[in-house]
């Protein structure tokens, strides 16, 4: 037993690296993540900033012109109302982002929420919860969702909420998961016997071990619902003019893809380089944080 | 004549980090019809030796980088694929540490079984699958499963464990090879069917005059298998020799602390209990469980503790002891109201504690507290020493902001861990250290029971020795009263005052450790104590003689 | 078994009556009715069609008429074809889309696992990049991008195959049934391989190894069956998805299937056939949801134990 009580001061203490940490590391190592993750920093600000940066202004338009190739004074070209497709592609831009984020989030707070609940308190409870989740699950989404834009007119909040409505399902069913296989660990038992309040546990112990498949699942989420939103938008049943995403600029796109393809392919590659940007970011972020995978 | 020969075996692992010596310079040989074993805590290359023998490990990061194997003269390291394939299947074979990983789920065991007859290398050895069949049933027969016909048409998952390795033996002796490799087959068994397989094992050597190579970090099991003894560490070879010498003339440091390190014969400390005074009691408890796929009235529930009533004596060390499945775990949470109770109670300091609420338990909670098996699951990964050590300090009120950093160095101290380390988190330790400061987390609060859960099981044998002297140390100097769960006959024998033994939900024999280990009444009791093997091969030579 | 299936068939009923009664109300909650966009109609012969196809009774009793009909098999005449019940135009549309979804899933699931395991077997090398990028691109690129996208290269540029038309041309249906599986095959590739590369780092393959069996046959024989049961599992949903899918892709390419049908049901507001393809598409998707939850249950033997009861 030794006799030092003294505290030592910080400086001497050897520093720890957390796990987040070490998947940062790992992380950094992934090109093709890091790649993803710059082009939704460019894709962020880019929207962020569009009012200001936009070449053109959005209603432009310029009949004479019509629709022209790319060229030095419009670099992705003009559609066929003289409009400049780099405007209406980062306006869309910005639309498709909005819905991304914020059918992600809506998905996101009801599926953690529900999953949390079932995961923790099991039973009864969980059965139940998760009996709705089996239920929702096996309809067919993709009509109803259909079946809603069309009867409800073309609200842009229904949008969220519809697309929200969907995702929400896997969420909750992953973080169940993760609740109820942390909910028999031996360190949350150790929690337990010391008599925390659930309440502590659960802030404490479970939430911070749920962080990693939630992000990760979130990030692959985001490109899923860009995805579904293009999908409505191209049927005619999502984004609706004047408003522009780039579902609708592909639809526009495809109208006239014989005469005038660049007013496909623009709005066709910037909708798919994002989706690769975000699913290469989520697979990378899946490999760092899984603790298998060492840092070295 | 050597069917075996390794010489200057050189196995390195390309990481990103450097490269790791995983074998370094390792040369042994073995005949027909006799055993070598060699033994290592984890770690030490013995596996990766024998797998390099069958280009078994993953290339990449593995290169055999010198050194040959000779195995009846032809090179095992520089053959074809073709060549490296004829002698996995006619002349070694090996068999594996856990039977439930290493059998396929989705095939039948006879189909397994069969296919290294039916889809020989060589054309004209391959058998027919009626004849295949054949052989493969009387072999199971030969291994000792019962109404083996039938058994040819299950799956894996419808063995037992001890069933499985029995299968696992038989798919590996189908083809009648010359050299039988076992990497830690008893290890994940229970002792009673441990040493049934070793016996297994024993004969089908000597009725098939086949060589063996038994890898092990028990010396138990060793001194009772082996006729040569090679110990390895860190790769590299410490000492080889016949058993006898190994075990009572060893020269070499590492193998010295590898011996002193097996918990032996008696408790040695005094027994500081309190006779009179009983601190904890448990009358007729049970806790039953649901049982998901029952069939009917019969197996409605998992009994995992039917009936158990017992006392604990302020100041005693009480040894629970059973193999897996009787409960004991179940029965440890139990007192500590960790799991549900279906009827019974459990008293301490005269409190009823079945029954209470949450908020009711809570003062309770902190005079006692349970210190876990794993090491890696115990702990929270994203908390800190620090954090880990100052939250029952700190919820419990035992500390505040200002005094509580002192409080968790001096626990640190009192574990055996460097200060420096508080800030690190558990995965930058060792398996020993994070047991620690799980023991810690227990002390923190200054209980005056602790239930122990196995708590040096998952470590290696040196360590084990440390950890058990640590509780050993805290238990006299904080006047704890314990209680220690284990499967681990001689662990319990090493530091226990009184014992009970467990099986299927209820006791079957309690008593003062001595007093049970040298006259046991159950033969239950029985079966368990003559399974243990003893790391002294004259013993167990005896022993297996009179088994004979 | 049989009783699994039981069980989950009694369960899909309740789930189908939510189906019909969320859509009925949905449907008929919409602004507007099925002939309201007709302007030139008259009033009197809009009251008069309306009271034709029961649309004048309160809607409960709608509904309860309705069940009546489903029950018996009826979906009841189509509002906006006049002279054709739903059920034929069901059935005229039926078999597009039965071919061309059945196509899809044949590219999906044998390029699919093709790749992926492919991939699985060198992982990190030139193998495993290359199916694997590609598989990603095809995660990324929607299907009415990559569609109109091989019309422009195929049918325009370079003329190769045809652009519309689903069995008039020879080699029409080639350009749809790519478009449509193209997506689901990039997602079965990685699942594949995911699934591969789990179960070859299992124990039970290193034993196989150990027993001196050919590198094949461990592949065939051990690896397969473990590794490909994500692919099972992911059956049901992908059939669910292709359905949704087609929707897309018959417009794209003028294929008179029922996914066309369906869109242009929901914009004419025409109740029935809305109503009957949604219990339709319903009943598809559970029963091919319960076919691969089976499929998955047959193939683990352990499950195929517990859940099929006997031995």
């Amino acid at each position: 037993m030794s006799k030092n009580t003294v505290s030592l001061p910080s400086k001497e203490l050897a520093s720890g690296s957390s796990l987040w940490q070490d998947a940062w590391i790992k992380l950094r190592k992934n090109h093709l993540a890091l790649f993803g993750l710059g082009v939704l920093i460019v894709l962020i600000i880019s929207s962020l900033l569009t009012p200001w940066i936009a070449p053109y202004s959005y209603e432009a338009q310029n009949l004479d012109l019509g629709a022209t190739a790319p060229s030095v004074s419009h670099w992705l070209g003009t559609d066929i109302f003289g409009r400049d497709m780099l405007t209406r592609i980062m306006y869309g831009g910005r639309v498709s982002l909005m819905v991304g984020f914020i059918a992600t989030a809506v998905a996101l707070i009801i599926g953690i929420l529900w999953g949390a609940v079932a995961g923790f308190f099991g039973g009864k409870i969980d059965a139940i919860m998760m009996r709705i989740v089996d239920i929702l699950y096996a309809l067919p989404f993709m009509i109803f969702i259909v079946l809603l834009m069309v009867v409800f007119g073309r609200n842009i909040l229904l949008l969220f909420l519809a697309i929200g409505a969907v995702e929400w399902l896997t969420m909750a069913r992953i973080v169940r998961g993760q609740v109820m296989a942390l909910r028999n660990q031996e360190f949350v038992e150790a929690a337990n016997s010391l008599g925390l309040s659930q309440w502590t546990i659960i802030r404490r112990h479970i939430i911070p071990n749920t962080l990693g498949p939630v992000i990760v699942y979130t990030t692959l989420t985001i490109p899923s619902v860009m995805l579904l939103e293009a999908f409505l938008s191209f049927l005619g049943l999502g984004i609706q003019p004047p408003e522009s995403s780039w579902g609708l600029l592909i639809n526009y796109g495809v109208e006239t893809m014989e005469e005038y393809p660049w007013l496909l392919i623009f709005p066709g590659i910037a909708l798919s380089l994002t989706l690769f940007a975000l699913n290469f970011l989520g697979d990378g972020l899946r490999d760092a944080l899984d603790p298998r995978t060492s840092k070295d | 004549m050597a069917i075996l020969e390794v010489n200057g075996l050189k196995v390195y692992f390309h990481t990103r980090n450097g490269v790791v010596k995983a074998v370094d310079n390792v040369s042994f040989s073995v005949d027909s019809g006799e055993t070598l074993a060699i033994v290592g805590e984890s770690g030490s290359g013995k596996s990766v030796t024998c797998y390099s023998l069958l280009d078994l490990l993953p290339k990449p990061p593995a290169k055999i980088e010198g050194g040959s194997a000779l195995f009846n003269g032809d090179s095992l390291l520089n053959c074809s694929k073709e060549e490296m394939r004829k002698h996995r299947c006619d002349d070694i074979a090996i068999i594996f540490q856990d039977p439930m990983t290493s059998l396929n789920p989705y095939l039948t065991v006879g189909e397994q079984l069969m296919e290294p007859l039916v889809h020989h290398p060589d054309p004209a050895r391959r058998q027919s699958r009626a004849i295949a069949k054949e052989k493969a049933i009387k072999l199971l027969d030969e291994v000792g499963i019962i109404n083996p016909s039938l058994r040819f048409d299950s799956y894996p998952h419808e063995f037992s464990g001890g069933m499985r390795q029995r299968v696992m033996i038989a798919m590996a002796l189908i083809t009648e090879p010359k050299l039988l490799i076992c990497d830690e087959p008893t290890t994940a068994l229970d002792v009673t069917i441990q040493a049934q397989i070793l016996r297994l094992i024993k004969q089908l050597q000597k009725t098939r005059n086949v060589a063996v190579i038994f890898i092990s970090h028990d010396l138990g099991v060793v001194a009772g298998i082996a006729d040569k003894v090679v110990v390895m560490c860190n790769g590299t070879i410490r000492e080889t020799g016949d058993t006898d010498g190994i075990f009572y003339n060893t020269s070499d440091d590492y193998t010295k602390k590898l011996l002193a390190a097996i918990p032996e014969g008696a408790k040695v400390l005094p027994n500081r209990s309190h006779a009179d005074s009983s601190l904890v009691k448990v009358d007729n408890l049970k806790t039953y469980f649901k049982n998901q796929r029952s069939t009917g009235e019969q197996d409605r529930y998992v009994k995992a503790v039917d009936g158990i009533s017992l006392n604990i004596a302020r100041g005693e060390i009480l040894g629970l002891v059973g193999e897996s499945g009787s409960g004991k775990s179940t029965l440890g949470r139990a007192i500590l109201q960790l799991a549900p109770t279906t009827s019974g109670s459990v008293t301490f300091q005269d409190q009823q504690l079945t029954g209470l609420s949450a908020q009711q338990l809570f003062p309770w909670r902190r005079k006692m507290q349970m210190i876990f098996q794993d090491p890696y699951a115990s702990l929270n990964p994203r908390m800190t020493v620090f954090e880990t050590l100052s939250e029952p300090l700190l919820y419990h009120g035992l500390a505040n902001k200002k005094t509580v950093t002192q409080q968790v160095l001096q626990l640190m101290d009192d574990v055996g861990l460097s200060q420096a380390q508080m800030r690190k988190y558990p995965h930058e330790f060792s398996g020993g250290q994070r047991q620690r400061i799980a023991i810690g987390r227990a002390v923190a609060t200054k209980p005056e029971f602790i239930i122990a859960d196995e708590p040096v099981s998952a470590l290696d044998v040196t360590i084990q020795a440390q950890i058990l002297d640590l509780i050993l140390a805290l238990v006299e100097r904080h006047d704890l009263t314990m209680m220690f769960i284990s499967h681990d006959l001689s662990v319990v024998r090493y530091i226990s005052d009184r014992v009970v033994i467990m099986n299927q939900g209820v006791l079957v024999e309690q008593g003062s450790t001595e007093a049970v280990w040298s006259n046991p009444e159950q033969d239950y009791t029985k079966k368990l104590l003559s399974a243990i093997p003893v790391a002294d091969p004259r013993s167990e030579r005896s022993r297996n003689a009179l088994l004979d | 078994m049989i009783r699994f299936a039981l069980s989950r068939l009694l369960q899909a009923i309740p789930v189908l009556l939510v189906v019909i009664t969320a859509t009925f109300f949905l449907v008929h909650s919409a602004p507007g009715g099925p002939f309201s966009a007709d302007k030139a109609v008259p009033p009197e012969v809009i009251k008069a069609l309306e009271a034709q196809y029961k649309l004048d009774q309160p809607v409960w009793q709608q509904y309860i008429g309705y069940l009546g009909d489903v029950v018996r098999g009826d979906f009841g005449p189509s509002f906006k074809y006049s002279g054709r019940t739903v059920n034929e135009l069901i059935a005229a549309g039926l078999p597009a889309t039965a071919e061309l979804a059945f196509y899809a899933m044949l590219i999906a699931v044998g390029i699919g696992v093709l790749a992926g395991v492919t991939a699985s077997l060198k992982p990190n090398t030139a193998q495993d990049y290359i199916p694997m990028s590609a598989a990603m691109i095809g995660i990324c690129m929607p299907s009415f991008l990559l569609g109109p996208l091989l019309v422009l290269v195929f049918g325009i540029y370079l003329d190769w195959l045809p652009i519309s038309g689903w069995g008039d041309i020879p080699g029409d249906k080639i350009l749809p049934s790519i478009t449509l599986g193209t997506g689901y095959a990039a997602y079965i590739a990685r699942l594949s391989r995911g699934g591969m590369l789990e179960v070859l780092s299992q124990d039970y393959i290193r034993t196989a190894r150990a027993k001196g069996l050919s590198e094949t046959l461990v592949i065939t024989k051990h690896a397969l069956r473990g590794g490909l049961i994500p692919v099972v599992a992911f059956l049901g949903p992908a059939f669910a998805g292709l359905l949704g899918g087609s929707f897309v892709v018959e417009t794209i390419f003028q294929i008179p299937g029922l996914g066309r049908f369906y869109v242009q049901a929901a914009f004419n507001r025409d109740y029935t056939l809305i109503l009957g393809m949604t219990v339709f598409f319903s009943t598809l998707i559970i029963v091919f949801n319960l076919l691969s939850d089976m499929l998955a249950i047959w193939l683990n033997p352990k499950l195929r134990h517990e859940i099929g009861g006997n031995k």
